[in-house]
């Protein structure tokens, strides 16, 4: 490829150095400048621009716990809920119990699976999470028995095994807990999918055991009017692999945060992401992962898609990288393709590193737009509008689709966006 | 054989300024088969024609006509312009993220021919195809124009205009930005789709380097958003020699 001056035509850069769309600039810098001027990325974390190891901004020094005193609920100014429409999310942040009628569980495994549930206090439960904002701290205090699902050890289970969470009814409260556990080498595939009407809010633990190997794939496909607010942390053992994907389609307010750290040495982690916003949504994930040991590998990459006059995501992506994780080799990345006027995204990778001696260390954001002259391009090779856009928010998706590797979810998603792309249409 | 006309044509952009007109009544008939160049300085609207021809909502036509085989284009959506059999190889092409140039290519034939075209021979066609334009066959899986330089863009315009075997091609200055083994490979997909298809051009360059490739029957002469002097081959003789100066002195005139 030539490396020729950039051509241009008002101003805007056309040729051959053109990027794929103005501002798809692979850099979350730019991005947090355009969307956010406080999002000042910085390696201090939190919008913090001076050097600080563990400083108070730090990811490290975030406040976790039990105890519900310990998480007023948030006034909107804080750093960790700013972006978060608080009155539409204040169903699931007060200390209230669940409404028994509000939330339908199934629980669908084979036999060699064990499924059963704990009280508080009980290990394994709250052995991984660690309650880190109200809303996660009031779910683990109002869920009196958390659902278990186990996996015993060298157990490789052919099925994924499902959870189908239904709300039953618009603002019926529930609050949940999930703690799944996977022995030393076992194989297992979760699916937690979240359908209906209700104001969720759900914790969920996972522990990755030793050489184990676990995805957990969270579906929020909610109806319109579902609020769900949810905290998932997972430990990942020595050499042990770890995927979850989420994908949020459903919902009025949609707010996960997606966590996991290590046990020991040698383990893959990776999140992936999808979302897909109309106006009114409001659609937030929030990923951190510790890299709390040495000689482990990180993966982040959310994908949205925005379409709507009032269309909201917002990706919030932590990495931090302690002192003692020597060898570590990490990347995060967003991406967001807005589709039509009006529709916002917001994107902040932050990335904190105490040490030099590390693999890699990566984290990257843009968001882009699908504008007329893509779709001309597209509809002047004979392209119809509707499947231009189809095509390219497809393609773009896509890219996540095929980490979920459970066929049936796969295609059911592929429709799903289709009829997402529909009801702009009509 | 088809006609593609084009008779009394005012085109007008927006601008910050208010409606500027670009095209001040043109008129052109090209039937199959023929090659036309339209020649003309920076700015004298010959892009604009293009882009108006295939539909771009940016241009708006004020009053004039164009006609396929005496169907009004104008009344036609972009797409259902291109499903006409109109093509544009475009001056810039557009870097279109998340769509392989694989997947481009089968939706655009599937839309063009109203039926998905077989597997096989498909895969085949493109294969060869990209061969004969020297185009890396790894090109196939990546995105759309992504990251391409600018004469693998054009090749990969000139890929698909032989791929999809258009009634009447467009040619946006697809010279612009190319050396001359390019310009080579290029001219010789024009060539064969017009052989092969009888295919009708119209091709727009700034320079007459490309017209050592590609023998146009007539050249037209645009200056100032209308053709100022038509004539065959001879008249790129003279323009190559002498300049636009004859024609820019007459509008100042």
């Amino acid at each position: 490829m030539t490396n020729t001056p950039a051509e241009q035509v008002a101003g805007v850069e056309v040729g051959e150095r053109r990027i794929s769309i103005p501002g798809f600039t692979e850099e979350g810098e730019n991005l947090a400048e355009q969307t956010n001027a406080a999002a000042d990325h910085s390696h201090g974390g939190l919008g913090e621009s001076k050097p600080v190891t563990s400083g108070a901004g730090s990811r490290a020094k975030r406040q976790t716990g039990f105890d519900v005193a310990d998480f007023p609920e948030p006034t909107g100014r804080e750093e960790e809920w700013r972006f978060t429409p608080l009155k539409k999310l204040a169903p699931v942040l007060s200390d209230t119990p669940s409404d028994p009628e509000a939330v339908d569980y199934q629980i669908s495994a084979t036999e060699d699976v064990t499924v059963s549930s704990l009280s508080h206090g009980t290990a394994p439960r709250n052995s991984v999470l660690q309650p880190a904002d109200r809303a996660a701290v009031v779910a683990s205090k109002n869920a009196a028995e958390a659902l278990y699902i186990q996996v015993p050890a060298d157990t490789e289970v052919a099925e994924p095994i499902r959870v189908d969470i239904t709300g039953l009814k618009p603002g019926g409260r529930a609050n949940s807990h999930i703690v799944l556990e996977a022995g030393t080498h076992a194989k297992a595939v979760f699916v937690l999918e979240h359908r209906g009407s209700a104001a969720f809010n759900g914790n969920v633990e996972v522990k990755v055991g030793d050489g184990a190997s676990v995805t957990v794939i969270s579906l929020q496909r909610w109806n319109k009017d579902a609020i769900h607010a949810g905290q998932h942390d997972a430990e990942v053992g020595k050499d042990a692999t770890y995927k979850h994907v989420a994908v949020s389609l459903g919902g009025d307010v949609v707010r996960l945060n997606t966590n996991f750290r290590y046990a020991a040495e040698g383990a893959e982690a990776e999140m992936y992401g999808l979302y897909f916003s109309d106006s009114g949504q409001h659609i937030e994930h929030r990923t951190f992962v510790d890299h709390n040991s040495p000689r482990n590998t990180s993966n982040v990459l959310y994908k949205g898609a925005l379409q709507g006059e009032t269309a909201r995501t917002v990706w919030v992506g932590d990495v931090l990288i302690r002192k003692e994780a020597e060898g570590t080799d990490s990347y995060e990345k967003n991406q967001n393709l807005i589709l039509t006027d009006g529709a916002r995204a917001d994107s902040v990778p932050n990335l904190e590193i105490e040490t030099g001696v590390i693999e890699g260390a990566g984290h990257a954001s843009s968001t882009g737009r699908f504008d007329e002259n893509h779709l001309f391009y597209l509809m002047a090779r004979g392209i119809p509008e509707k499947e231009a856009r189809q095509l390219v928010v497809r393609g773009f998706l896509n890219e996540i689709i095929q980490k979920i590797e459970v066929p049936a979810i796969e295609e059911s998603l592929q429709e799903d966006l289709e009829n997402e792309l529909e009801i702009h249409r009509n | 054989m088809s006609t593609l006309e084009i008779k009394d044509l005012h085109v007008s952009i927006e601008t910050e300024q208010g409606s500027k007109e670009i095209l001040k009544g043109v008129s052109l008939t090209i039937n199959s088969g023929e090659i036309h160049a339209i020649m003309g300085p920076n700015g004298s609207g010959k892009s604009t024609l293009a882009a108006t021809i295939a539909g771009h909502p940016r241009y708006e036509v004020t009053s004039g006509s164009i006609t396929l085989d005496g169907e009004d284009v104008l009344e036609m959506e972009v797409d259902e312009r291109a499903q006409a059999g109109l093509f544009l190889a475009m001056q810039y092409p557009v870097e279109v993220p998340g769509v392989t140039m694989t997947n481009f290519l089968r939706t655009a034939k599937t839309a063009l021919d109203g039926e998905a075209p077989k597997i096989r021979t498909w895969t085949k066609e493109v294969k060869d195809a990209m061969e004969k334009l020297r185009i890396d066959a790894d090109f196939a899986n990546r995105n759309v124009n992504e990251g391409f330089s600018g004469g693998e863009k054009k090749r990969v315009e000139i890929l698909q205009l032989e791929l999809f075997k258009p009634k009447f091609a467009v040619l946006d200055e697809t010279d612009s930005g190319l050396d001359i083994d390019a310009l080579r490979v290029v001219s010789e997909g024009v060539n064969r789709a017009h052989q092969e298809n009888n295919m009708g051009t119209l091709l727009i360059t700034h320079y007459t380097r490309i017209l050592n490739y590609i023998k146009p029957d007539y050249v037209h002469v645009f200056v100032d958003g209308k053709v100022a002097e038509q004539g065959g081959p001879e008249l790129a003789d003279e323009l190559e020699a002498n300049g636009y100066d004859r024609f820019l002195a007459q509008v100042s005139a």
